[in-house]
């Protein structure tokens, strides 16, 4: 049973077998292996697996950054990757926000937000400043336009950062663990204030964690993936209702679903450890 | 309070005031030892310090050394002088000529092996060959290419700071996170963009702290070829630099001349060194929030 999740047409993206072998000096090792997922238009959803099991693989491949090996990924109809052309183009549609966040140091924050429309050129800088404004004080960060990132707590630079992203209009937002290095406390703030973004520009969101209440609080849908090669081990539907807001993660659903998943993640923790173990 | 009030009533500022103050009277204490204290307080160490080659009658090293008080005349008496002047321009004049040239020539020669493959193939080799090159193995060499003195030492003080503004600016621009390029390619940057809003700016800490090593080798380096090269076209006394001025003085035995000397490179070093650093601050306004 999969529910439309928004009034959105675009974004729709098709993980098809994707196969990807690292070979660093003659030693192959699969990361990826016969993957295949599908993503609906507006659709969030949450790919949750232990670090280092190939996830970032997989968001690579979408945003152009890095080959696949083979199988092939297609967003609306248009082939980003296949065997044939392992690497897509990165472009404007698919925006990657990082583990460690990538704003520009030497930007300021409103200089950040606007950077994508003024390079594609679709918006003129003094429209791009007036779009990048509004946005900012759509996402509560009103006051911070002229301050340097490095200035402003690590949870506004996120907020910034996805600010940044949504200013390119793109078909999917590709988020690589953006939460990791905040505290428990900020974290939940920002995902509030995520969901928040979300409900006003209804866009495709690839969402990479390791962190399984994350997953079920955010996602429509949530990927448990194996540990390396990669692929869904299990595929959930949340079937908490949007818009959600904190009080989900003490209701009776969000719990049941947690332990509905809790030891196929504890699962693949425990390989990822125990091969993390041999390896060291 | 203002920022200068705040500053004279810190512990620190008055810390460093007593260091320097104990320094000087230690240091006048040492040099007029020997009026004082020789010959019997040395006496038991004679034929020790005899062996070592020391004169016997006073204290060994500073008490050969002129007193702050003598320095200090000496330096009301040489600041009347116009050649004591010029020294300090010529030393300036050849620093900034020397010290700006690899700036211009470094800064873009450093960017370009740092993005262009082919750029770094043909002139990487030849610049790690050059490199390990000290400038003053160069005197010699640049007096004899270089058609006047003066561009020869420039040349040498070229030479002190272009070395390190480069490797500064290459290893600046390698070391540039890969998100930040991944991000600009993106949200739609053609090349060019990616220079000149990632590379750049992303460089510019790296080209700061490259150009503040550079200029305190080329102090280093002009000084020693000023003396090397008997300061120039200038004949003694009418200045060839703060080099020669020091060189000068121990030729004419103003030993008090040669402590002035070295305390003005000291002041030249650290007035030009603040200089980079407030440029460098100006050109990187985000580094300060950190």
């Amino acid at each position: 049973m999969r529910r439309p999740p928004a009034a959105s047409t675009r974004g729709h993206i098709r993980i098809e077998d994707v196969v990807k072998v690292y070979d660093p000096e003659g030693a192959a090792v699969l990361a990826v292996d016969h993957c295949s997922l599908e993503i609906e238009p507006g659709e969030i959803c949450m790919i949750v697996g232990p670090s280092g099991c190939g996830k970032t693989t997989l968001l690579n491949a979408i945003a152009g950054f890095h080959e696949i090996t083979s199988g092939r990924i297609v967003m609306d109809g248009e082939v980003l990757c296949s065997t044939e052309r392992p690497q897509s183009t990165p472009g404007p549609d698919r925006i990657v926000v990082f583990q460690n966040g990538a704003l520009f140091p030497w930007k300021s924050n409103l200089e950040n937000v606007i950077f994508g429309p003024v390079m594609q050129g679709k918006l003129a800088r003094k429209e791009a400043i007036d779009k990048g404004r509004a946005m900012m004080s759509d996402a509560g960060l009103s006051g911070v336009e002229h301050n340097y990132p490095g200035e402003v707590s690590s949870g506004m630079r996120r907020r910034v950062e996805i600010v940044r992203a949504l200013m390119n209009d793109p078909k999917v937002l590709l988020l690589d663990e953006p939460y990791r290095a905040l505290d428990s406390l900020t974290k939940s703030v920002m995902h509030e204030a995520l969901l928040e973004i979300y409900y006003k520009n209804k866009v495709t969101i690839f969402f990479i964690t390791h962190d399984l209440e994350e997953a079920i609080f955010l996602g429509h849908r949530v990927a448990i993936m194996t540990t390396r090669p990669c692929k869904p081990k299990k595929v959930l539907n949340v079937d908490i209702p949007h818009p959600r807001d904190y009080s989900v993660l003490t209701s009776k659903r969000f719990r049941e679903l947690i332990e509905e998943t809790n030891d196929a993640v504890h699962e693949e923790a425990l390989k990822a450890f125990q091969a993390g173990e041999k390896e060291g | 309070m203002s920022a200068i009030a705040r500053h004279l009533s810190s512990r620190a500022f008055w810390r460093g005031v007593g260091s320097i103050v104990i320094f000087l009277v230690l240091w006048e204490i040492g040099s007029r030892s020997k009026q004082w204290m020789a010959p019997e307080f040395f006496a038991p160490f004679k034929d020790v310090l005899g062996s070592m080659g020391f004169k016997k009658d006073y204290l060994p090293w500073i008490g050969a050394v002129p007193a702050p008080s003598g320095v200090l005349k000496s330096w009301v008496a040489v600041l009347g002088q116009p050649g004591y002047w010029q020294s300090w321009y010529m030393s300036f004049f050849r620093v900034m000529g020397g010290f700006f040239a690899a700036m211009l020539i470094g800064i873009p020669f450093g960017l370009a092996l740092a993005v262009s493959r082919v750029a770094h193939g043909i002139g990487f080799p030849v610049f790690e060959v050059l490199r390990p090159i000290p400038p003053l193995a160069w005197v010699p060499a640049s007096i004899i290419f270089w058609p006047t003195q003066e561009s020869a030492i420039t040349f040498i003080t070229f030479l002190g700071a272009f070395y390190t503004i480069v490797i500064n600016v290459l290893g600046g621009a390698r070391s540039i996170d890969v998100r930040y390029f991944q991000a600009a390619q993106s949200m739609g940057s053609s090349s060019w963009d990616i220079f000149r809003r990632v590379v750049l700016p992303g460089t510019l800490p790296s080209i700061v702290v490259g150009s503040a090593v550079g200029m305190g080798i080329t102090w280093e380096v002009v000084v020693a070829a000023e003396m090397i090269s008997g300061g120039g076209s200038q004949s003694a006394g009418t200045g060839g630099g703060l080099g020669f001025f020091i060189w000068n003085s121990y030729v004419g035995g103003s030993y008090e001349q040669i402590v002035v000397g070295m305390i003005s490179i000291g002041i030249a070093g650290f007035v030009s060194s603040e200089l980079l650093r407030w440029g460098g601050r100006f050109v990187t306004p985000w580094l300060k929030v950190r």
